[in-house]
């Protein structure tokens, strides 16, 4: 890791640790935390600078995302950069302050075109946040193909929903005449399918940082916790079982990374699928392994640990768990054919290249 | 919880693979695919192991794929750890008949050349590196597995040399070998050090004194053997690094053995078939259980090739080496589980039959891949003391 990626993490950590609510409200949002990531830039890392962005590369919005999965901080951050925020950018809209999701779903809205604007109607299922966006990144079909809405909260209703880690996941409902401004067709690049890619990529990049802090948890404390008058780090079936978990951390951590430099390199589907896929079936076993480890204690509200395998079961649900990636996989290595198999797996391309 | 930013996790960074290794892949795709044309191979699981050919690991090593990172002046081409990784992969997904030279490529060349004297690379890797000289293992006996530094062999010293008695087990292709590399106790072990006192010596497998007898696999074939060395006498220039160093010898190499690609492809032939019996549109189930060995295929490869890039860089990822192993030996004894239940009962004809035989060798091999090179127990204790647990 480069230098200045390390100073920009070690930045973003300060930030959320000066300004997190204390971890015992189980907070799933937070103010001021938001806003102090938003003062230093972070909200905005890799979008485009001319349309609000704060500059950077996709690895550095990669890098601050997975450390929001470590720290669990209850902030849509992963969402506004890598998927709400990217959709707007991608069509050259600009790109406002507050929290900025994309609505997962690509068919709940219809949108029209009208004499001077559009009118866009319908329902937006299950947006991350949404009750607290400032605005809501759309990708909806038109006659001309897909276009992008930048949807302003005004314009919004929220019935309220939470996922199993308690975030907000909204229904949101949408009968509003847009503004000409807010809305562009998207480039030939960005589709449903890519919509989702990100969103995939998003939830791959927390689960990995959560992964990350759910073994340090773990290995910290077996050396502390004592039974039988010793650590049970002392014990094999403890010490087993720790590299296990280190093994499904790595994996998944090991697939995020290919998965975030292919994207950088262009649209990268096939390690994208891998990445999530293998960091949602980590996600699970990594938590069973932890909870294990932890007895009683770590299933309990005021330990640390709830906080992360709380999200990581719900994460991995999230833009496509590891069997609809596992299926989109294995369609497209059938497609591939024997012959080309091994090409595909080893040049981690798609097989359509 | 605090927002620390480091964390104790093994990290293994995206391998990038250069144009070289890229041009290099190409070159090694056409030569196999020329030579399952020719007939030359038929491709089989396990088949660093058990695929045996003089003949394909002499044109390997005329087109220069042994020894490629070893110095010209040693027979060597002085290619990267990543470009041999290249080669290895793309001989062992195809099920070509490495076993051979595997073991003197992999682990004795290496050995020799970071440990024996100027004479020992002389004498030994350029015939390594030619394809034509093959080496084995002597490292387990009937009471030593797991617990190496328990070897009893024993080297004496005589006039010119040592006098070696003992016995080894599990040895590859000891019957086709001509060297054989044995751990052995040239000394007792000072009290507190149990790996003090022991040494690796190189051993001709002609040698008088030297007995191999088969050990016959459940799966019907014959690659181990036991030898037994009887006051084999060892000429002094076949003592491999110091006297007493043969414990931090074997511990070396351990990330060159335990992270290349044999550890995750031994049972790869199966897929390529079970795809070709289920044709190019799949049911969702199938589908799933095939992406699920694929995206576990894609990130151990590139976990694998990632240690391969940390050698390159003059690491020694010892750790690393060993939860590649781990994870990477689970998935290839996994592969035969999930095809048998995905493929089609009633397979007939020639692609049931190649399709029958190749799940035929996965299975009955796959016990072994979690035992050799050090067993899934040992490497997960390594793994937790990389990680301050133990």
């Amino acid at each position: 890791m480069s230098y200045e990626r390390r100073l920009l993490i070690e930045s973003a950590a300060g930030v959320i640790a000066r300004h997190r609510p204390p971890q015992e409200e189980d907070a799933s949002w937070s103010a001021p935390l938001w806003d102090a990531l938003e003062e230093h830039g972070f909200t905005r890392v890799s979008l485009p600078e001319e349309l609000g962005g704060t500059g950077g590369d996709l690895a550095d919005a990669a890098a601050v995302a997975r450390l929001i999965g470590q720290t669990a901080a209850p902030v849509p951050l992963a969402d506004t950069v890598l998927v709400g925020g990217w959709l707007l950018a991608e069509a050259g809209l600009p790109v406002g302050d507050g929290p900025c999701p994309a609505a997962p779903s690509t068919d709940g809205a219809r949108l029209e075109r009208r004499p001077g604007g559009w009118r866009l109607t319908g329902s937006l299922p299950r947006v991350p946040w949404g009750r607290f966006a400032e605005t809501v990144a759309v990708l909806a079909a038109t006659p001309d193909g897909w276009a992008v809405v930048a949807v302003d909260a005004a314009d919004l209703t929220a019935a309220e929903a939470v996922n199993l880690a308690g975030e907000p996941r909204d229904d949101l409902m949408v009968d509003a005449e847009i503004d000409a401004a807010r809305v562009a067709l998207a480039p030939p690049h960005v589709d449903a399918a890519a919509l989702r890619r990100r969103g995939a990529l998003a939830r791959a990049l927390t689960i990995a940082g959560s992964l990350d802090q759910v073994l340090a948890l773990t290995v910290a404390y077996v050396r502390e916790r004592e039974q039988f008058g010793r650590p049970i780090a002392k014990f094999q079936a403890v010490q087993q079982q720790i590299a296990v978990l280190a093994g499904e951390v790595a994996s998944a951590s090991a697939a995020v990374d290919a998965a975030v430099l292919a994207e950088a390199r262009g649209a990268a589907p096939w390690p994208v699928a891998v990445a999530k896929a293998e960091a949602s079936s980590a996600a699970g076993r990594a938590a069973a392994i932890a909870h294990q480890l932890h007895g009683a204690m770590g299933f309990t509200d005021e330990y640390a640990l709830h906080h992360l395998t709380r999200r990581l079961w719900a994460w991995r649900d999230e833009f496509g768990d590891e069997s609809e990636w596992w299926i989109a996989l294995g369609r497209e290595a059938a497609a591939a054919g024997p012959e080309r198999l091994w090409h595909v797996v080893s040049g981690a391309v798609s097989p359509a290249a | 919880m605090t927002a620390g930013v480091e964390t104790p996790a093994l990290l293994l960074a995206v391998p990038e693979f250069g144009a070289a290794a890229q041009e290099l892949r190409q070159d090694v795709r056409r030569f196999i695919d020329e030579a399952r044309a020719a007939g030359d191979f038929v491709p089989r699981c396990d088949a660093w192991l058990a695929g045996f050919s003089a003949d394909f690991s002499r044109e390997l090593g005329r087109r220069g794929w042994i020894g490629m990172t070893w110095p010209a002046r040693y027979g060597g081409h002085e290619r990267t750890a990543l470009e041999r990784f290249v080669v290895a992969e793309e001989l062992l997904a195809a099920g070509a008949p490495v076993a051979a030279h595997w073991i003197a490529d992999r682990q004795s060349g290496p050995q020799i050349y970071r440990h024996g004297t100027d004479a020992q690379r002389e004498r030994f890797l350029p015939d390594i590196a030619r394809g034509v000289s093959y080496f084995s293992l002597g490292m387990s006996e009937p009471d030593s597995g797991s617990d190496l530094a328990s070897v009893r062999t024993t080297a004496r010293r005589v006039s010119g040399g040592w006098r070696l008695n003992g016995t080894k087990v599990w040895t590859s292709h000891a019957h086709h070998a001509h060297y054989v590399t044995v751990l052995c106790r040239t000394a007792d072990s000072e009290p507190g050090n149990r790996h003090s006192g022991l040494s690796i010596v190189i051993v001709d497998l002609a040698a008088q004194g030297v007995t191999v007898r088969p050990i016959q696999l459940i799966t019907g074939e014959h690659h181990f053997n036991e030898v037994t060395f009887q006051d084999v006498l060892v000429p002094d220039d076949m003592l491999l690094g110091e006297e007493g160093a043969g414990w931090r010898l074997v511990t070396a190499e351990l990330s060159l053995e335990r992270s290349g690609p044999e550890r995750f492809l031994s049972t790869f032939a199966l897929l390529p078939e079970l795809m070709r019996m289920l044709g190019p549109e799949v049911g969702d189930r199938a589908a799933a259980e095939i992406g699920r060995l694929i995206a576990e295929l894609c990130t151990l490869r590139q976990m694998s090739a990632s240690v391969a890039a940390m050698i390159d860089a003059g690491q020694d990822p010892v750790a690393e080496a060993a939860l590649v192993k781990d994870l990477g030996t689970r998935f290839e004894q996994q592969v035969p589980e999930v095809v048998r239940l995905v493929a089609r009962a009633d397979a007939s004809g020639e692609a049931g039959a190649t399709f029958a035989r190749l799940l035929s060798e996965a299975v009955l091999a796959a016990p072994g891949f979690t035992l050799r090179g050090g067993t899934t127990e040992i490497l997960r204790g390594i793994t937790a003391r990389a990680l301050g647990v133990r």
